[in-house]
């Protein structure tokens, strides 16, 4: 395989390691100033119950979010030199921003969250919870504003091939950054969500009734209820834009190879390339017209356009199904969980069992969205400014084949790792080894 | 956006910013990565854990400082960002996964089902910090001497990795000594007795190097003046050195009396080792291939960086020193309540 591959798979493969952890701490961070608060409102122990487990698996996240993004930040000078060369005026002080704005906050912060309950104040450690939520997010915004200049780049002029920065706001406010913020901080409330009922589902059927672990699972629940028809909202908007902006992706995202009228929403299709046409479509006639330009005639561009210049059909097909049909998935699910808690006051057994088997559906969500937005960019790496050919290093196959093959050893160790210790968390409830040992008294 | 700096002044600024904080980055992870490596010496779990503590509230925020560091060579010197980093390509990524291993350790050994998954986070634990310090140290060299590829410079790199671990295990040995009590400390007072006189070798070594390998660092050594006014460098580290010594041949003193002077000597030896290697290299970023003029980005956009960066850089002390107070003292068992 040749360099470029190598270094492309090596690239997606840390960072989809890494947003798995940031999906999670972003909005878990808010769910548990929400805990603190409540207990602080109320002072009923089931809420410190809740931030006690949760706080947890929020230290467990955040560590691995931690190292995996201290990996993606040299990942742009070992792989991909080109890149800061061209782009570095733009790109440099976005992610100096972070660093100086977010990280050092949420790295010096989590201390006194995770450490600090009995050695401050509690106002200080509350106020500590808040600044640790506020960072991860303000760090999600920075990478954000950069991932969508790549996208959409505004604000800049090219002199000898390199960007130069012309308007800081235009750059920071580039065409799709609102839509592509609002839409990440929403899939990490949904990731959230899903981990909240999942694991809560999953310890009420093993017999593990705690008033804090039903406090964790009504708020799953509501959160979905609440973020799932949202995220449908957002996620139309985005596409939207995306259809002003880079038509080819959408082109992609649809399967849509002639540009015309009355184009059917593709609910299944293989794309085939070679012969430039799907197999096996079943779609609801005009659909996609209907989505994109609100009436049965309008006009969808097709990849028949952009021979030679659209990226990959089938994977970007593909992921956006698998996005979405979660995404609707998850609608059924926060509605459904949302009636009964409101009728019933209660979920039903088979909703509980259904609620388990979504617990890490977010990642799943998550993933396939960006290999959608990913991968829908290229050949591009900067839209019309950059390829992500050119932006590549002169490092050997053989030496990124040999590292990339430590790191897919090193995340799949973690990964079970992370899974069974969240699952052995949930199995022991309250009686952990850091509890104090009144605690480990059997609960139940 | 007009800069409110001479433009060629601003490479020089950000030449020293970074300089600060990959020193910040060596001197903090630095201690808690050597605490790391002496982790197989404590005599059982409860020591183990206890060092653990000292460091626990730290790392995190200390490692910020190594994504300050290329970040800022990233951002302010994207040429030599690439050409460093593609060099240095094996040693960055063999870092990165120590570091990740170190790192998820101090949640999973915490976490761990039973006390052989612990013993086995925490051999990660050290593993990851041995060989992140060795992967650093590896890289320094490689970079001091331009990452010349002969079988010599790969040899002068491989002293540096052996130097640098050392001297994190002298700095690490110094902060337990400064935060741990008892049996702890006394072990910890061993430690840095031990790893003392082999950390002055290897700065001695170093320093010898570096001057006859490069004619450019030779001359501004041993020029005259350069030569008077650089004196006192070696001397005052060779005075930290001896009293460090002397100190730590009578600890524990009676009350834990200048129980913070052996880290802070660590940290001033640190301070002054790195003032003579920047003084070697100046005005280079890459040795002997890329000026920080050469290297430097947009005037621009260094200009909008070093705004954010004044008005950002003291909110981030100040907020360090909380966090140091709260976490000050002896350490004590980490609980999350
Ligand atoms: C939308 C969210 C998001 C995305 C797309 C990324 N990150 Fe990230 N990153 C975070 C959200 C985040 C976070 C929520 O702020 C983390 C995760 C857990 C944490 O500790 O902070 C984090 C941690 C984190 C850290 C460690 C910070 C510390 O020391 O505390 C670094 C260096 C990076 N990231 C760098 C990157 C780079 C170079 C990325 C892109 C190529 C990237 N991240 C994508
Ligand atoms: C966090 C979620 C992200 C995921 C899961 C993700 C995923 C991917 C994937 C799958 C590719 C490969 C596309 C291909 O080569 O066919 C890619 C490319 C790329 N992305 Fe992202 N990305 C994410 C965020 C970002 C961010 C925030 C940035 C920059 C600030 C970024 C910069 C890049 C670059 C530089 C490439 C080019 C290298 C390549 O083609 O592999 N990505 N990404
Ligand atoms: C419910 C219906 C949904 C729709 C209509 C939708 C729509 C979209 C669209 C159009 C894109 C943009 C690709 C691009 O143009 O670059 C996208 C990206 C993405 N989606 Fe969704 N989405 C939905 C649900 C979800 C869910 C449930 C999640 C996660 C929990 C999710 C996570 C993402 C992520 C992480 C990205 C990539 C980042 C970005 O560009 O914003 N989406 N989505």
């Amino acid at each position: 395989m040749d360099a470029l591959l190598l270094a492309r798979i090596q690239f997606a493969a840390n960072i989809s390691f890494h947003i798995l952890f940031p999906a999670i701490t972003i909005a878990l961070g808010w769910v548990l100033l929400f805990f603190k608060l409540r207990f602080n409102a109320t002072r009923d122990e089931k809420w410190m119950d809740a931030y006690r487990f949760w706080v947890k698996v929020f230290a467990l996240s955040f560590a691995l979010g931690v190292v995996s993004g201290i990996t993606m930040s040299f990942q742009f000078g070992t792989n991909w030199p080109g890149f800061m060369e061209r782009v570095g005026n733009i790109a440099g002080p976005l992610l100096a921003y972070e660093v100086l704005t977010a990280f050092f906050l949420e790295a010096t912060f989590v201390a006194i969250m995770l450490f600090g309950l009995h050695r401050v104040p509690g106002w200080l450690h509350t106020l500590s919870t808040f600044l640790v939520a506020a960072g991860t997010t303000m760090s999600a915004f920075w990478i954000r504003v950069l991932n969508s200049w790549m996208h959409t780049p505004a604000g800049f002029e090219l002199r000898d091939g390199v960007a130069h920065a012309t308007d800081w706001l235009a750059i920071i406010f580039n065409p799709s950054m609102p839509y592509r913020l609002a839409h990440m901080l929403a899939a990490s409330g949904l990731t959230v969500a899903f981990l909240l009922a999942g694991l809560s589902a999953w310890r009420w059927l093993r017999g593990d009734c705690a008033p804090g672990v039903q406090a964790a699972l009504r708020t799953g629940v509501v959160m979905a209820a609440v973020l799932a028809p949202t995220q449908l909202v957002l996620g139309d908007m985005h596409g939207l834009n995306t259809l002003e902006h880079q038509p080819v992706k959408v082109a992609a995202m649809e399967g849509n190879w002639e540009t015309r009228g009355h184009v059917p929403l593709l609910l299944f299709a293989v794309p085939d390339e070679a012969a430039r046409q799907n197999r096996f479509e079943i779609g609801i006639p005009s659909g996609a017209s209907l989505i994109l330009r609100h009436h049965a005639e309008g006009v969808v561009p097709g990849l028949n356009d952009f021979v030679g210049e659209h990226p990959p059909v089938a994977p970007v097909f593909f992921a956006f199904r698998i996005m979405v049909g979660i995404g609707v998935l998850m609608i059924v699910m926060g509605l459904a969980g949302a009636f009964f808690l409101w009728r019933r006051g209660a979920l039903p057994r088979p909703l509980l069992r259904g609620l388990v088997a979504m617990t890490f559906s977010g990642w799943v969500a998550t993933l396939a969205g960006w290999y959608t937005t990913e991968i829908g960019r290229q050949p591009w790496l900067v839209h019309g400014v950059l390829t992500t050919a050119e932006a590549a290093g002169p490092v050997p196959a053989a030496s990124i084949g040999t590292t990339l093959a430590m790191y897919l050893v090193l995340y799949a160790v973690l990964l079970a790792a992370y899974v069974a210790t969240l699952y052995r968390l949930a199995a022991r409830g309250r009686m952990l080894p850091e509890a104090a040992p009144a605690a480990r008294v059997p609960a139940e | 956006m007009t800069p409110f700096l001479p433009p060629e002044w601003l490479p020089l600024v950000f030449a020293g910013l970074m300089a600060a904080a990959i020193l910040a980055y060596v001197v903090l992870d630095g201690f808690d990565l050597g605490v790391g490596i002496l982790l197989p010496g404590a005599a059982g779990e409860a020591e183990r854990d206890r060092m653990v503590a000292a460091i626990g509230p730290f790392w995190d925020a200390n490692e910020t400082w190594l994504v300050l560091g290329v970040g800022l060579l990233l951002v302010a010197f994207p040429a030599a960002h690439g050409m460093v980093l593609t060099e240095l390509y094996l040693p960055v990524a063999l870092m990165l996964i120590a570091l990740t291993f170190r790192g998820v350790a101090f949640e999973f050994r915490a976490k761990a089902a039973d006390a052989r998954g612990k013993r086995r986070w925490d051999a990660a634990f050290f593993g990851g910090s041995l060989l992140a310090a060795l992967s650093q140290g590896w890289m320094l060299g490689r970079y001091v001497l331009g990452f010349d590829p002969s079988p010599a410079a790969q040899g002068f790199a491989a002293m540096c990795a052996a130097g640098l671990a050392i001297a994190y295990v002298f700095i690490g040995a110094a902060w337990l000594v400064w935060r741990t009590e008892g049996a702890l400390q006394r072990r910890a007072i061993g430690w840095a007795r031990a790893a003392i006189w082999p950390m002055g070798l290897g700065i001695l070594l170093v320093s010898a190097v570096t001057p006859l390998v490069s004619e450019r660092i030779f001359r501004r050594w041993f020029d005259v003046p350069e030569v008077l006014l650089l004196a006192p460098l070696p001397l005052a580290t060779a005075a930290l050195l001896f009293g460090i010594a002397a100190l730590l041949r009578h600890m524990p003193l009676p009350g834990d009396a200048l129980r913070r002077v052996p880290f802070w000597g660590a940290v001033g030896l640190f301070c002054l080792f790195f003032a003579g290697l920047a003084w070697s290299f100046f005005p280079y970023v890459v040795p002997e291939r890329l000026t920080i003029w050469e290297a430097a980005s947009a005037p621009e956009s260094l200009t909008i960086i070093l705004l954010g960066a004044l008005f950002v850089l003291p909110v981030i002390l100040a907020y360090t020193v909380v966090a140091w107070r709260v976490f000050g003292g002896k350490a004590k068992a980490l609980t999350y309540h």
